[in-house]
């Protein structure tokens, strides 16, 4: 029987696994492609089914002028707004987090949980009802088509995903460890960053790995604010999709986009798998 | 060096967490707050170490307001009944910790932490992470913090009830041992426990509390002889005293038509009456003379048997000598030792005791 349950399960693992490899092989084999090879029929083997060449892989790094598609410079702006926009949503989060945590606020009949759902509300609204009054704001203030607005409207897109997450994760960390640090001799600011802040390590990554992943994959600001001066990783490569789609370059450009979060995913793998993340604590 | 109190209230909504607490303490004494869970003796410690602030009433400390100076600039050491230390940290950089922040010398330091380890039994274990210790070595760790500070006021809320029995019994010699010490210096140390055979155990004061309020304070062996109330009686008696209503008329108790007993001699100076009487588990045993119950409940305790009986309305509890096995529903014959019997009036205050005559 325990055979049976094994085989069953390493099966579907299997099934699993080549169902997510298998786009990431389409995707990597074509980027080794040329026109003739893509066009012939689905072929996998390298030197077997289709002779590699590095066309595609080229293509990333040269002007449109020389038949390329100049993926760095998106490529490096997507990285400048991400990494920017996911720092400072976490900063700023983590801190509001904590308040919401460990300070009662009363306004009327809002408490701590509204203003908290407040925050995440703000996900929960269709981006194109953002998008009108950001184009019109932005646009007041010249920022339009700049990397700098962009951040800013990233920040406001990520913050509350970083309180949402920073909120669940305070509420399980014992307040008493906040009152041990005060009774040791810290002031409500010592006892944040040398105590309380060291210890949600896990937390800040988890909540900076989900604030990444969604700043690295937008592609709806990206696209609505921004024209001829700034362009995001997302925007290139959706903009090579034309009457002749050079597929292998596609490829190629689509491995790049995804390699960034391929490798935050191993680094942060650990913290994910944890599951209860007070665990660090307890 | 004394602790003074004076009419603490703390008021949430309609509940009152301190109802109108003063108390004074001296130094170099072991006080025991005890009370049931929700009795406001976590309240309380939080209030003294300055967490949390009084809606009236206040503290002073040495002849000084205590109610304007910071959680972090007052000398007080804390430990908390679940294993509170810092994760990030290993056993020697937790106990250095309160040093660094008062940004003492590292070779003081070192001797103090060092010391305070040894002191409660983790020599040796200072490189360790704190997820690498028992839930005990933890506790240490957490006291050993409380010690290197040697802070003018130790708070324990009750530091042992998330450990293993036996655990707690090893801790609490040693609790003993090492605040008899650091008491007979400079601190005032203050417990609180739920467990009356803990705070009889620390011996010192006992303040005994209910509903957010000090309902009785005194010696261990005050509370113990003469608890003024029923209350008192409940809260520092495992098992609770046995109550239960009943008159004096012409010269003898009547608990029911068919219970009634002499009046022990330290009665004599009662009116007639109703009264509430109370007698601990221990003072009840089985004797062929006795008063018919039938059995409810039998609980093996260690070397002792909690018996649970009942006639008629009337229910008590017995603590019986070694291992003895009953089935529920079987009758046995109880004996009252009247000579430790209690009177309380209706009211639920003390009338006479055992050791204290009338009140």
């Amino acid at each position: 029987m325990s055979l049976f349950y094994s085989t069953l399960k390493y099966l579907a693992v299997t099934l699993w696994s080549m169902f997510v490899i298998a786009p990431f092989l389409w995707a990597l084999t074509t980027s080794f492609k040329d026109f003739q090879s893509v066009t012939s029929g689905a072929t996998y083997i390298p030197w077997v089914d289709f002779e590699p060449t590095l066309d595609g892989w080229r293509s990333l790094f040269k002007s449109p002028a020389q038949g390329g598609i100049a993926i760095v410079e998106p490529f490096f702006n997507s990285v400048i707004v991400t990494a920017a926009g996911s720092g400072i949503s976490i900063i700023l989060g983590t801190l509001a987090a904590y308040s919401l945590s460990r300070f009662t606020f009363r306004v009327g009949p809002i408490r701590n949980g509204d203003i908290t759902f407040f925050f995440i509300s703000q996900r929960i609204m269709p981006p194109v009802v953002l998008s009108i009054p950001f184009f019109i704001m932005l646009g007041k203030l010249g920022l339009l088509d700049t990397l700098f607005g962009l951040v800013l409207v990233y920040v406001v897109l990520l913050m509350p995903i970083a309180v949402w997450i920073m909120v669940d994760f305070f509420n399980k960390v014992p307040i008493e460890i906040d009152e041990t640090a005060l009774i040791d001799g810290c002031n409500p600011y010592q006892a944040f960053f040398k105590v309380v802040l060291p210890n949600s390590v896990p937390g800040i990554i988890v909540a900076g790995m989900f604030c990444m992943i969604f700043g690295w994959t937008d592609f709806f600001f990206a696209f609505i604010l921004t024209f001829t001066e700034v362009q995001l990783l997302p925007v290139a490569i959706v903009a090579l999709n034309s009457s002749i789609t050079p597929w292998w370059s596609l490829s190629a450009a689509a491995l790049v986009s995804v390699a960034p979060l391929v490798v935050v995913a191993f680094v942060v793998e650990r913290y994910l798998s944890k599951g209860n993340l007070s665990g660090a604590l307890k | 060096m004394s602790l003074i109190a004076s009419n603490l209230s703390i008021k949430h909504e309609k509940n009152f967490h301190l109802n109108d607490v003063s108390f004074s303490m001296s130094k170099g004494e072991i006080y025991t707050i005890i009370g049931r869970t929700l009795a406001g003796k976590t309240t309380l410690l939080k209030t003294i170490a300055g967490l949390i602030s009084p809606d009236s009433g206040g503290l002073t400390f040495d002849g000084h307001d205590f109610g304007g100076i910071p959680v972090w600039k007052r000398e007080i050491a804390m430990v908390y009944q679940q294993f509170i230390n810092y994760p990030h940290l290993t056993v020697y950089q937790n106990v250095a910790f309160p040093l660094k922040q008062r940004g003492i010398q590292k070779t003081e330091i070192h001797r103090r932490v060092i010391a305070a380890l040894s002191q409660v039994g983790l020599e040796g274990f200072g490189d360790r992470k704190i997820q690498a210790l028992s839930g005990g070595q933890q506790q240490r760790v957490a006291l050993a913090r409380s010690l290197v500070k040697e802070a003018k006021i130790v708070l324990l809320d009750e530091p042992l009830v998330n450990l293993d029995y036996k655990l707690r019994e090893q801790l609490r010699e040693e609790f003993r041992g090492i605040f008899d010490t650091k008491a007979s210096e400079d601190s005032i140390l203050i417990y609180s426990s739920t467990d009356p055979v803990e705070a009889m155990q620390l011996g010192g004061q006992i303040l005994v509390m209910d509903e957010g309020r000090i309902i009785q304070q005194a010696s261990a062996k005050e509370i113990y002889e003469n608890p003024i109330s029923t209350k008192v009686s409940q809260i520092t008696n495992d098992p609770a005293m046995n109550l239960f209503e009943g008159r004096i008329e012409d010269g003898c108790i009547v608990l029911s038509p068919e219970i009634k007993f002499d009046l022990p001699s330290h009665f004599n100076g009662l009116p007639q009456g109703d009264f509430t009487f109370g007698l601990r588990a221990a003072a009840i045993s089985l004797d062929d003379n006795g008063f018919p119950f039938s059995v409810e409940l039998s609980e093996i305790s260690g070397s002792e048997t909690f018996l649970h009986v009942r006639h008629e309305g009337l229910k008590i509890v017995g603590l019986l000598n070694l291992v003895q096995n009953f089935s529920v529903g079987g009758k046995v014959s109880v004996r009252f030792d009247t000579k430790h019997l209690y009177a309380f009036a209706p009211d639920g205050r003390l009338k006479s005791s055992p050791y204290g005559g009338l009140q």
